[in-house]
């Protein structure tokens, strides 16, 4: 399908950063956490070095508690594209039985993804992380540059970041220096579903509506994915709704919106006309003021 | 849907409260595209009128809420109907010019403000910095944006008296259009709409201007492309990059710079198929005929319109780092797809922001833009900045930190670069090594004054040369007194003085000598590029490691006494650093006895020559 000229524009920029990262860094890794953005990067990876393999590995930060239609699509598309997948979990946080329900969604936020993060590129001594975040999801990230320094225990210095210019990108590191990399920085959630749509990418089918079992929570909509794990606070019952997900997290943290969406092509459509900022359904971010910001100077991604 | 218009990349800037924040969080507000949830935002934060803080939905980090100034600059995207647009929202504030300068040289038109309540009292300087930056980075269109004229009751004068002086102010400068426009940010005055309270303005509105812009003409480029990576699959060796310049097809003739091979296409693959054409800013993957050598770094050109080769240049430069860019010191400059070592040969001058004029400087501090000339290790296909931004930009990074120090702008190739040929002698280093029997080197002892290096160096030179190898000893307090004799102890003065010792360790290597130096050589960075400088297995970095304690007691030139004193400013150990090497080759404890170092030094030497 045709792309229209900005379109054509990110993904060659996006194309662009992947070549370098690949050509400038000794042990680069691809943050995947299968959701569209993984997707679409997935994507853009496929191509940026076709006819060849994507010459890095792919990295899944599993907290366990991903919706069981997202595993299925992880080992579907490894399996598929022949992908070098590691998937990690933090086994402290495993053995300590760290879940959405005994700890809080920021502590078990930082337990089962910062942590567990900074361990698997610690453990695979990775010097160069890809992963999907795009300015338009939140005030801090539309601060950051595509390839951001992270000092050693991997901290973000947000006052003191390289100048960026042209499409010369600095991919030098000091001791102890690992780099984050964002293919899809100048992207937005419209853009990311438009290029879904003309390329014919496969997603989770979560992303289309259908009807799901949902109780109501801080007046989210939470998708019962494994019964026997869910946890009901008092007055909580369960109801069939047609829902679908903006974004995919782990099932009790992941708000649904209700929609009628059932394509690409009607997702892009509701996209156009949203009155609401694709983040307001992830519980994580409004714990506390500034908080993606205080999350990333810790290491979140 | 041939009319689509492209993405559109807009620079924001102008000095600190002149309302930049405000400007895109309106433009953002008055094309609908705001959430619920941001408005709900807005509903909470209000300015002290009672208005909604648009500058709220920008400025993004902690401590620029806290401050209520912008730090870095934030990227936002919207779109129209009629294109998608992405915002650089750049810092006021001089310090953080830097950061300016990384939005700058992403946009095609920059959208500066100035407050129109300061009419009378002239022109800010970092208005006219942030307009000089825009310019010198290639932008050839602005939208200055002359904003609060609520404040001054949207009086015509207000915004004649600026408009006039400012376009006085930079009509040397290159731009291809300046627009200015009367607004209120806050109320929305001509930036979405036409406002009813200027009547006496007839022009466009800031987004008219924004939504009918088109691209300088750049078609009938010759064809470039920098290879970023080669992908290699079965047979199959594509080269792939993304095109800087021209267009390209099958069949066409290119050559690979450097090294002046030719070659001809033979297909663009792609993952969608085929591609029949590519043009500028695609990324694509070629497949050559011949059997060529290419690899990253490399350039492809049109055959007929070769890029000049130079590693000499007179370029400006924008100095990024907290410590002064130096002449001398040695960076790694990385241009396009390529990396190679440069030295500052001299600094020419500075620009002064606030007259537009070149002034003379002897460094560069941080936000400085300076005109220098820049020496290569090795040559490189260019092209001058304001012919293609890609292979002229270039930035210099520090070799230790890997920060980015510099970003600079190629201008021309120094005469003497295009002239200089490099003659390839038949009696070369290896027929020097062969007719004396030895493996040429360079044995770089590092530490501080009186801490042993040279009575070291000069034992195993005996040693060497009883056992009847061809050496020659190196001394920076010997070569202080002629070579370097027109060096002090400045910075930029120890940079060269270690520059050019190792020049001359080079040559002798080169004429076939074992090379025993002793220099203090202070700095790390100078002794990493003197490495580089070096094949490897030619340069032992050896450090005589003796506290300083140790060697103030010792004292044999009497110069510690007189540091101590503040007779002698600068030395090292005193009151100028020492880094200590991180990683030697050969580490001596400086405390022992000569004799006992001397079989360790032995040791070690013996099996490397």
């Amino acid at each position: 399908m045709h792309l229209s000229p900005h379109l054509h524009a990110l993904e060659a920029e996006s194309i662009h950063i992947l070549r370098e990262v690949a050509a400038g860094f000794e042990k680069p890794v691809m943050l995947y956490s299968i959701g569209k953005d993984s997707s679409t990067m997935l994507h853009l990876a496929r191509k940026a070095f076709y006819p060849a393999a994507i010459p890095f590995p792919l990295m899944h930060v599993d907290t366990t508690w991903k919706f069981r239609e997202m595993i299925l699509f992880r080992e579907r598309m490894a399996k598929e594209h022949k992908l070098n997948l590691i998937v990690y979990t933090n086994p402290a946080g495993h053995e300590d039985n760290v879940t959405p329900f005994t700890y809080g969604s920021a502590r078990y936020t930082d337990i089962m993804k910062t942590e567990a993060l900074r361990q698997a590129l610690d453990k695979y001594g990775f010097d160069a992380a890809i992963g999907g975040a795009r300015r338009d999801e939140e005030k801090s990230r539309a601060k950051e540059r595509i390839f951001s320094v992270r000092a050693s225990g991997h901290r973000w210095n947000a006052r003191n970041q390289r100048a960026e210019l042209w499409r010369l990108y600095n991919t030098r590191l000091g001791l102890g220096e690992t780099m984050r990399v964002f293919p899809l920085s100048n992207w937005t959630e419209l853009d990311v579903w438009e290029y879904i749509l003309a390329e014919s990418i496969p997603i989770v089918p979560l992303y289309f509506t259908k009807e799901r079992p949902v109780i109501r929570r801080s007046g989210a909509w939470i998708m019962i994915d494994n019964p026997e794990k869910m946890v009901y606070e008092p007055g909580e019952s369960l109801e069939l709704r047609r829902i679908r997900f903006r974004t995919l997290g782990c099932w009790p943290l992941s708000g649904a919106i209700e929609s009628e969406a059932e394509s690409v092509a009607d997702i892009v459509a509701e996209i156009r006309g949203a009155r609401y900022s694709e983040r307001q359904g992830r519980l994580i971010d409004s714990d506390q003021a500034g908080s993606m910001e205080k999350k990333k100077q810790a290491g979140y991604f | 849907m041939s009319g689509e218009k492209s993405l559109l990349r807009i620079l924001s800037c102008g000095s600190v409260d002149d309302g930049k924040s405000t400007l895109i969080g309106r433009i953002l507000y008055d094309c609908g595209i705001l959430y619920e949830d941001q408005l709900a935002l807005l509903e909470k934060e209000r300015t002290s009128e009672g208005l909604p803080d648009f500058s709220c939905l920008l400025d993004g980090l902690l401590a620029e809420r806290e401050q209520a100034i912008t730090i870095d600059v934030a990227y936002r995207s919207f779109r129209t109907a009629t294109r998608r647009y992405l915002v650089a929202d750049a810092p006021g504030h001089e310090q953080y010019t830097r950061n300016m300068i990384t939005g700058a040289s992403h946009a095609d038109v920059a959208l500066l403000l100035i407050d129109a309540t300061r009419a009378d009292k002239g022109l800010l300087p970092q208005t006219v910095r942030h307009t000089a930056i825009a310019s010198l980075l290639g932008i050839r269109d602005i939208i200055v944006a002359i904003n609060k004229m609520d404040r001054v009751e949207y009086k015509q004068s207000a915004f004649a008296l600026i408009e006039e002086e400012y376009r006085e102010k930079i009509c040397e400068l290159p731009f291809r259009s300046v627009y200015c426009v009367p607004v209120s940010a806050l109320h929305g005055d001509n930036i979405c709409h036409k406002s009813e309270a200027t009547h006496w303005y007839a022009g466009p509105t800031v987004l008219d201007i924004l939504e009918n812009w088109e691209p300088v003409n750049a078609t009938s480029q010759p064809f470039r492309m920098p290879v970023q990576w080669v992908a290699r699959q079965g047979d199959f060796r594509g080269l792939a990059g993304t095109v800087v310049s021209g267009e390209l097809r099958p069949g066409q003739k290119l050559v690979v710079q450097p090294s002046g091979v030719t070659a001809t296409v033979r297909s663009l693959a792609s993952f969608d198929g085929n591609m029949p054409m590519a043009a500028r800013d695609q990324s694509v993957c070629v497949q050559l005929e011949e059997d060529v050598d290419v690899s990253r770094g490399d350039i492809l050109a049109d055959e007929d319109v070769p890029l000049d080769v130079a590693d000499q240049f007179a370029a400006r430069i924008v100095c990024l780092s907290e410590s002064a860019l130096v002449p001398g010191r040695s960076y790694i400059f990385r241009h396009g797809t390529s990396e190679a070592n440069a030295t500052i040969l001299s600094l020419s001058s500075c620009l002064d922001l606030n007259t537009l004029c070149e002034a003379p400087a002897k460094e560069l501090k941080q936000n400085d833009i300076g005109s220098i000339k820049i020496s290569l290790s090795r040559p490189l296909p260019f092209a001058p900045y304001n012919e293609n931004q890609d292979l002229g930009g270039f930035l210099l990074v520090d070799r230790v930190s890997g920060n980015t120090v510099g970003a600079g702008m190629l201008q021309y190739a120094l005469y003497r670069s295009h002239t200089i040929q490099r003659h390839n002698f038949t009696i070369n280093k290896a027929a020097q090594a062969t007719q004396k029997n030895q493996h040429p080197c360079v044995f770089w002892f590092t530490g501080l004054s009186a801490s042993g290096k040279s009575t070291l160096a000069n034992l195993a030179a005996q040693e060497l040369y009883a056992a009847g190898r061809h050496i020659y000893t190196l001394d920076g307090d010997n070569l202080r007194h002629r070579l370097n004799r027109d060096l002090g102890f400045t910075m930029g003065d120890r940079a060269e003085n270690i520059r050019r010792a190792g020049e001359v360790a080079c040559l002798l290597a080169d004429a076939g000598l074992i090379v025993l130096a002793s220099f203090i050589s202070p700095n790390k960075e100078e002794r990493a590029a003197l490495r580089e400088r070096f094949e490897s297995g030619e340069f032992f970095e050896i450090f005589v490691d003796t506290p300083l304690e140790v060697c103030a007691a010792r004292d044999p030139k009497g110069l510690y006494a007189q540091a101590v004193s503040g007779k002698i400013p600068n030395f090292t150990g005193v009151s100028a650093p020492f880094d200590v090497p991180d990683n030697p080759d050969l580490h001596l404890d400086g405390t022992k006895k000569p004799e006992e170092l001397l079989v360790q030094l032995m040791r070690f030497i013996m099996t490397q020559v």
